[in-house]
């Protein structure tokens, strides 16, 4: 009764509005796209379009402004765009406005956060069982790898510092690279080697080479140290003779002895003309960036499991190498790309288009970036500690879920929706997948209800639009979506009689409840 | 209890016994067929036992998978054996503290500890194996052999028995509730899925069965009406304004489908299995009204929907350092009534056949009492010897199954590892022991250790099975 006292209420005011609004409905065809077709503006877009059409199949049209701010805020910072940043963004009238959020979002420190999270998954960074760094070599390790990130160190570098320092785990951070391995022997740590730095499964291997691998990480020492918990690694200065073995591409090697055969695989990973070390890095954030690699899985680099997309990974090598490996202008590269900037929807129903990147393939949001944003837009936060093992550990509230350094330090939402366990530093170990349970507590569970009835936010944003429900409605939009309403959506809340006086909150509450519910917010698209 | 040698219908079994047929050996046939080591027979009930090494357990095709469903209770913290279903009244106070008295039971033979006068009616059921041990006695090492069966300390984290049943089960589970439940709360200290990931992490409910509304964490929402939950869920179908646009992709697909189970659940016959309201106020009354009892009933309602493995971490500890006698008057009493009568029910609606009820803590504790301060009174952690309880799913009830010493300090005969009890659970749901896990990076892992890994056997419950 009273929905359609409501109804009665707002209907008139309405009309004036859906008018006005319905221009726009026209040109598009989803709040998604725009109405235009995608046109190749640099060498990515040649190689992935070039190969679209040789196959037959159509790329998606261009992504709507609406959704790239939001995905690229997802993308870079691994958070939603404030509803002030993104209608800045929507009203900015510059065409190379795009071009202009990508390198402001670069330059972030939100950027080095979410980022840090990705590379702490790949090192493994973890205090307890299986990995057991403990906290003290925890810390050390995430604060080099966030200051690595934070002061745009050459990939090159930070990968030689990773496997050839020497020191304490807890004053030398680096050496947590071989810290972080389930196990001491030549085998484990040369599979972790492999895997981070040439992409490749070391059990795929032919058996020369991966004894060759193994032995080039044999001299390896861990030497415990009075302090509790803390080992060094450095080489080991018992063998006298020189080592002689095969590098991963056959070649010979001698190793003298005293030298450090760690750095003599450096070298040969990074000689000019390995392929292995760039493709590795440029498809592993590729992957980063769209979910899946151009050769896929992205750490099972191999001879017969062959690129998606031809020529794509030598083009991005060699700007990589060119550009003395710089990770962010690599990331700016694929950014710019007009395939990075495809809508979600896709053109065609063929099943090989996704993998060919003819659309930018959803996903759901990962467990810690979907903790914070609903933490960001209700202004609650969660809090996370660990009694075990000590020191006692107790994360600050105002601190995201992304910066968590501890993979140990978990909660159960986390768990739920697929955290990294970094117990191998595989790129599978995070899980995207959506499950009944997680929808289950989207939908019900009291943590999420008490979140929004509890929301500060969602409080002050009813009080500051109390002059009508086009405007709160449009600003609860902007909030949860980062877009204003569709006509046909802005009727059909004034169908279901949101009041347009404060009055009754509880409606407020099940409409932001719907939208966060709503796979626009749960995947970024 | 004789051996009918016609009647058996699987002669290339190795051990010329066709345990399907509810055929079973006395202990002279046992014995010319050599089943046994050194472990002799136990015959406190009536029953003689014998001992298929766990290395054969994958491939025994006599024992016929008859369960479908586990209820697993488990007493973390170690349930003391001597004062509940191990008595050892000759023992003399320092053992015996204030339970001196064993009663006995509808089974000849069979004796519990004073405080189980409703399961003593119910001993036809159940089976007590009094020879467990594992020598383990830290809470989270032992927890973890309980319910893994692999030795703690190794490079893996191996899954739980549950997600290992959940595993192999529930690809032929249709079922609305997921497949692995936990009542209520996680053990906590403990990975359930292990290796296995949060796919197999299981559901933990919340909430309190013996509440006036049991809320079950993301089915039942407190302060939600149906109506309100009717106009959620159309208000967010009309708001789907991608999920419409995109319907075609798979990922939105599975979305739209975990959604539609999710709802199943919430307004669905889900959230029925849960409302505990539905049955008899004289039924619940006799399961007791309390957590624990009500939590028995709660169970009893999801096997009976066809839910693969739900466990009762039971609500209260049993690490009784100090006022033990005092924790063991107040818990005992609502485990035996919840256990009895979980017994008798699921016998009366014909789900005993085919439901595993298995019960124990990560070890039992100190036989003798720590009389001395600061304990006055307590009974230390104890993994040489304790005892399990399993009923049901192909299990025999009314038998004892091995025994420990006068003092119930050590194993006499018969003992039975981790490897065994979860071995026996295995071989009845028809899951092979060697059968490999599924492990993220590729490594080697399956069911249950080998003897060749050093995991110790005393054999499967072939004399219970």
């Amino acid at each position: 009764m009273r929905r359609t006292l409501h109804h009665l209420c707002l209907i008139g005011v309405f009309v004036s509005l859906f008018n006005g609004l319905q221009g726009a409905e026209k040109s598009r065809i989803s709040p998604y796209e725009v109405d235009d077709f995608a046109v190749a503006s640099g060498k990515i877009d040649d190689l992935v379009f070039g190969s679209l059409r040789k196959a037959g199949l159509t790329p998606a049209r261009p992504c709507s402004d609406e959704v790239f701010v939001r995905r690229v805020f997802l993308d870079v910072l691994g958070m939603l765009p404030e509803a002030g940043e993104a209608r800045a963004f929507l009203q900015d009238k510059r065409s190379d406005k795009r071009m202009v959020l990508i390198d402001s979002l670069l330059a972030r420190d939100e950027y080095v956060d979410y980022w840090s999270m990705k590379w702490c998954d790949l090192l493994r960074v973890k205090s307890e069982f299986p990995i057991n760094l403990w906290p003290n070599a925890v810390q050390a390790y995430e604060r080099w790898i966030r200051d690595a990130l934070g002061s745009n160190m050459p990939y090159d570098r930070m990968a030689r510092e990773l496997l050839t320092s020497s020191g304490s785990n807890f004053r030398v951070p680096q050496v947590n690279f071989f810290r972080a391995v389930q196990g001491r022997g030549p085998q484990p740590v040369s599979d972790a080697v492999a895997l981070t730095f040439m992409g490749s499964r070391i059990e795929k291997w032919p058996e020369d080479r991966r004894r060759g691998i193994e032995s080039l990480f044999s001299r390896l020492k861990y030497k415990p140290t009075a302090e509790w918990k803390e080992e060094v690694v450095c080489l080991d200065p018992a063998p006298t003779g020189p080592l002689e073995t095969i590098l991963p591409d056959g070649r010979k090697v001698k190793v003298s002895p005293g030298d450090d055969p760690r750095v003599a695989f450096a070298n040969w990973l990074m000689e000019p003309g390995n392929r292995w070390f760039s493709r590795a890095a440029v498809n592993r954030t590729w992957a980063w960036v769209f979910g899946r690699g151009i050769v896929h899985e992205a750490d099972d680099i191999r001879v017969d499991n062959p690129p998606c997309v031809a020529g794509l990974l030598e083009y991005l090598e060699k700007e990589f190498v060119e550009n003395g490996y710089d990770q962010k202008k690599l990331l700016r590269l694929i950014l710019s790309s007009r395939v990075y900037q495809l809508s979600p929807v896709p053109s065609c129903d063929d099943p090989r288009a996704e993998a060919m990147f003819a659309s930018y393939p959803v996903r759901r949001l990962e467990a810690e970036v979907l903790q914070d944003a609903l933490c960001q837009l209700t202004g609650t936060v969660e809090g996370y500690d660990s009694p075990i093992p000590e020191p006692f550990t107790r994360i600050p509230a105002s601190a995201r879920s992304v910066n968590l350094a501890d993979a140990s330090i978990t909660s159960s939402f986390l768990e739920m929706f697929g955290r990294s366990q970094r117990d191998s530093g595989m790129l599978m170990e995070r899980n995207n997948r959506v499950s009944s349970a997680q929808r289950l507590y989207l939908l019900n569970s009291s943590q999420i209800q008490s979140k929004i009835e509890r929301s500060w936010r969602l409080k002050t944003l009813v009080r500051d639009h109390r002059g009508g429900v086009a405007d709160l409605v449009s600003a609860i939009w902007m909030e949860v979506l980062s877009r204003s309403p569709l006509p046909e959506e802005l009727r059909a809340v004034v169908a279901e009689g949101i009041p347009s006086k404060s009055g009754n909150k509880e409606m407020i509450d099940d409409l932001v409840w719907a939208l966060i519910n709503s796979k626009e917010f749960l995947y970024r698209h | 209890m004789s051996t009918q040698p016609g009647l058996n219908t699987a002669p290339e079994h190795p051990y010329g016994m066709n345990l399907s047929l509810g055929h079973i050996m006395n202990r002279r046939e046992s014995m010319r067929l050599g089943l046994f080591g050194t472990a002799g027979l136990l015959c406190a009930g009536n029953v003689v036992g014998s001992a298929t090494p766990v290395a054969n357990a994958g491939t025994t095709p006599a024992i016929k998978a008859k369960a479908k469903s586990v209820i697993q209770i488990f007493l973390w913290g170690g349930m003391s054996h001597i004062d509940t279903w191990d008595p050892k009244p000759d023992a003399g106070y320092d053992y015996m503290g204030d339970f001196r008295k064993a009663i006995p039971t509808n089974v000849d033979g069979i004796q519990l500890g004073e405080l189980f006068p409703n399961m003593a009616k119910q001993a036809d059921k159940f089976s007590l194996i009094r020879s467990m041990t594992h020598r383990n006695n830290g809470h989270e090492t032992a927890a973890y052999l309980m319910q893994t069966a692999h030795a703690p300390g190794e490079r893996l984290a191996y899954p739980s028995v549950g997600a290992v049943f959940s595993h192999f089960k529930s690809p032929g589970y249709k079922g609305l509730i997921p497949p692995y439940v936990v009542l209520t709360q996680p053990q906590g200290r403990f990975s359930e899925e292990g290796f296995l990931g949060p796919r197999m992490k299981p559901f933990a409910t919340g909430g309190d069965p013996n509440a006036a509304r049991f809320e079950v964490e993301g089915v039942i929402s407190r302060g939600i009406t149906d109506a309100r939950q009717l106009a959620r869920r159309d208000l967010l179908k009309k708001m789907d304004t991608m999920g419409a646009a995109m319907a075609a992709s798979p990922q939105i697909a599975a979305s739209e489908e975990a959604k539609k189970q999710a709802y199943e659940l919430i307004l669905g016959q889900g959230r029925d299995v849960f409302d505990l309201s539905k049955e008899k106020p004289e039924l619940r009354d006799r399961y007791g009204r309390h957590t624990f009892g009500q939590d028995c009933l709660a169970a009893r309602r999801m096997v009976e929907a066809g839910v693969p493995y739900v466990v009762i971490n039971y609500p209260g500890g049993w690490d009784t350092h100090s006022n033990h006698f005092s924790t063991m008057r107040r818990q005992c009493p609502q485990l035996d009534q919840g256990i009895a009568m979980l017994l008798q029910d699921l016998h009366d609606h014909g789900l005993l056949e085919s439901t595993i009820v298995w019960c124990c803590g990560e070890f039992g504790r100190g036989p003798k009492v720590d009389w001395q301060p600061p304990w006055n009174g307590g009974r230390n952690h104890y993994g040489n010897v304790f005892t399990s309880l399993v009923a049901g799913g192909g299990f025999r009830g009314g038998h004892i199954v091995g025994s420990s010493d006068k003092r119930a300090e050590e194993v006499q005969d018969r003992p039975v590892y981790p490897v065994d009890l979860l071995g026996s659970i295995y071989a009845l749901s028809g899951i092979d022991t060697k059968a490999r896990l599924p492990h993220p990076m590729g490594t080697e892992a399956y069911v249950l250790p080998s003897a060749a890994e050093g995991a110790k056997s005393g054999g499967l419950l072939t004399e219970i099975m």
